[in-house]
């Protein structure tokens, strides 16, 4: 048998690495409610919660366990099985994105070199999309298996909010695979690091601005969140789920968060790269770990931008919303699209 | 039979079977994370239902049971267009990852597409597809 010749060692490494993303991003999204309440209650002059531990730091654990001792109700007229499929789906789609984002060089244990990313495959721009289309799944199943009318409402405008913008963030995707020629997230880090190449925020302002837009709206946030609109939809596509369900669908959400953080920081701005310093002359191990701090505080500004502009900016209406994506982004990315080309192949000959 | 060891052993850009061998684990990882979740949270939580609580939510008044009637066309109509456009830009990705060898000539071919897409564009304008108020 030749399956028996598995690369253990390979795949006990990979299984830390994935227990530490998968934990990891579980933490980092707990605590983006935490600081989500704090950022909120900070522009509006009030405290945000304090009670639970110093600074109300335990805030997030007791939210989390409390969900666990919630009733788990399934209506009447919902589909059972499609009712629990759905936060299934939208949690691990949530939950499969990392694989592909590069969260570190690589680090030397034992002269074994370990790389910082789970999956280096060839494709790993279209896995995102992908992964992230599943995500759509979830909100429009569990709307649609709650058989309640704002559900079923707020599931459908979820839906094709996101697909909608999903055309623009591919086109602009297409204009950042010109500059390095090739679908890898791990070669797009390597080609803003070579020495010569700036971060691509640089070469690509309007295709920055608008894929941090889409990332707004493929993650349901404010401005753009009319799936969950309150004043129309009471709560939105996950109104029926109570308990863990429930849970899901909110953590999911800010998993997509820092996710698409992650990815906004590596394809614009240059990853775990940090400014100014060469990591190759430094020892490789301290380039990594000082690489992942570098990700992480880019990533964390973006996090907080996201829950700046909830807190500063009012909701669209459902018109504008699919006007802005349709008639005015997808045209301005190809227009973009074409120009870069032109200037790439212009400056080439 | 394959050999996986080879496979594993191969460059860091994996473009065979055995590079999506991680994400088959991190899906393995994840849904029995999420499966596990929510078995522990429905066995943990109590057990009270009623028949008011069993009824789909309505805001306060009289719920009116099925909620799957017939609905505005347009979601329908925005979800064709997207399966539309969406592989259009598909083609787009072979194209970009070859761009510069193919040079003003692919350009100019791009170009052409580029336009049969706009004309697609102008025609579901115009037919007011994507005009939300009634």
């Amino acid at each position: 048998m030749t399956l028996l010749t598995i690369d253990w060692s390979l795949i006990i490494e990979k299984l830390v690495l994935i227990a530490v993303v998968v934990l990891g991003s579980l933490v980092v999204a707990l605590y983006s409610t935490y600081a989500e309440r704090k950022v909120a209650a900070f522009m509006q002059d009030r405290l945000g919660p304090n009670r639970a531990g110093p600074f109300g730091l335990l805030q997030p654990l007791a939210d989390g366990a409390k969900f666990f001792f919630k009733e788990d109700v399934i209506p009447v007229l919902a589909n059972k099985w499609l009712f629990i499929l759905g936060p299934t789906i939208a949690m691990s789609a949530a939950l499969m994105t990392s694989a592909v984002v590069p969260w570190g060089n690589h680090i030397e244990i034992g002269g074994r070199i370990i790389s910082l990313q789970i999956a280096d495959i060839n494709i790993g721009v279209l896995y995102v999309f992908g992964v992230v289309g599943m995500g759509v799944y979830g909100i429009m199943i569990g709307g649609w298996a709650s058989n309640n009318k704002f559900s079923l409402l707020a599931a459908l405008r979820g839906a094709s909010q996101v697909i909608s913008y999903e055309l623009p963030m591919g086109i602009c995707m297409i204009t950042l695979i010109m500059l390095s020629g090739s679908l890898s997230l791990k070669d797009k880090v390597e080609q803003q690091m070579s020495s010569g190449h700036l971060w691509n925020i640089v070469y690509q302002p309007l295709g920055f601005v608008i894929f941090l837009i889409c990332a707004f709206a493929e993650c349901n946030r404010t401005p753009f969140d009319l799936a969950e609109a309150e004043n129309e939809l009471n709560m939105g596509y996950h109104q029926e789920y109570s308990s863990m369900k429930l849970g899901f669908y909110l953590f999911a959400e800010y998993i997509n968060m820092l996710i698409s953080s992650a990815v906004i920081v590596t394809l614009f701005f240059g990853g775990y790269d940090i400014p100014f310093l060469d990591e190759s002359k430094l020892n490789p191990n301290t380039a990594a770990i000082l690489g992942i701090i570098a990700l992480m505080a880019k990533v964390v500004f973006f996090i907080f931008l996201f829950m700046w502009v909830r807190w500063t900016i009012p909701r669209f209406r459902y018109d504008q919303l699919m006007n802005l994506g349709w008639k005015k982004l997808l045209p301005l990315a190809l227009i973009n699209m074409l120009v870069t080309a032109a200037v790439i192949l212009w400056l080439h000959k | 039979m394959y050999h996986l060891t080879n496979i594993l052993d191969a460059t860091p850009t994996v473009n065979t079977a055995g590079g999506y061998l991680p994400i088959i684990i991190q899906l393995v990882f994840a849904v029995g994370f999420v499966a596990s979740t929510l078995l522990i949270s429905n066995f943990l939580g109590p057990k009270r239902i009623s028949k008011e609580k069993l009824e789909p939510f309505a805001s306060g008044i009289p719920s009116h049971g099925e909620a799957r009637q017939p609905l505005a066309i347009k979601y329908f109509l925005v979800a064709i267009l997207f399966v539309l456009f969406d592989v259009e830009v598909i083609f787009f990705y072979p194209y970009a990852v070859n761009f510069k060898s193919l040079g003003w000539t692919g350009f100019g071919e791009v170009l052409l597409f580029v336009a049969f897409f706009l004309i697609g564009f102008f025609y579901i304008v115009k037919k007011k597809a994507l005009i939300w108020e009634d």
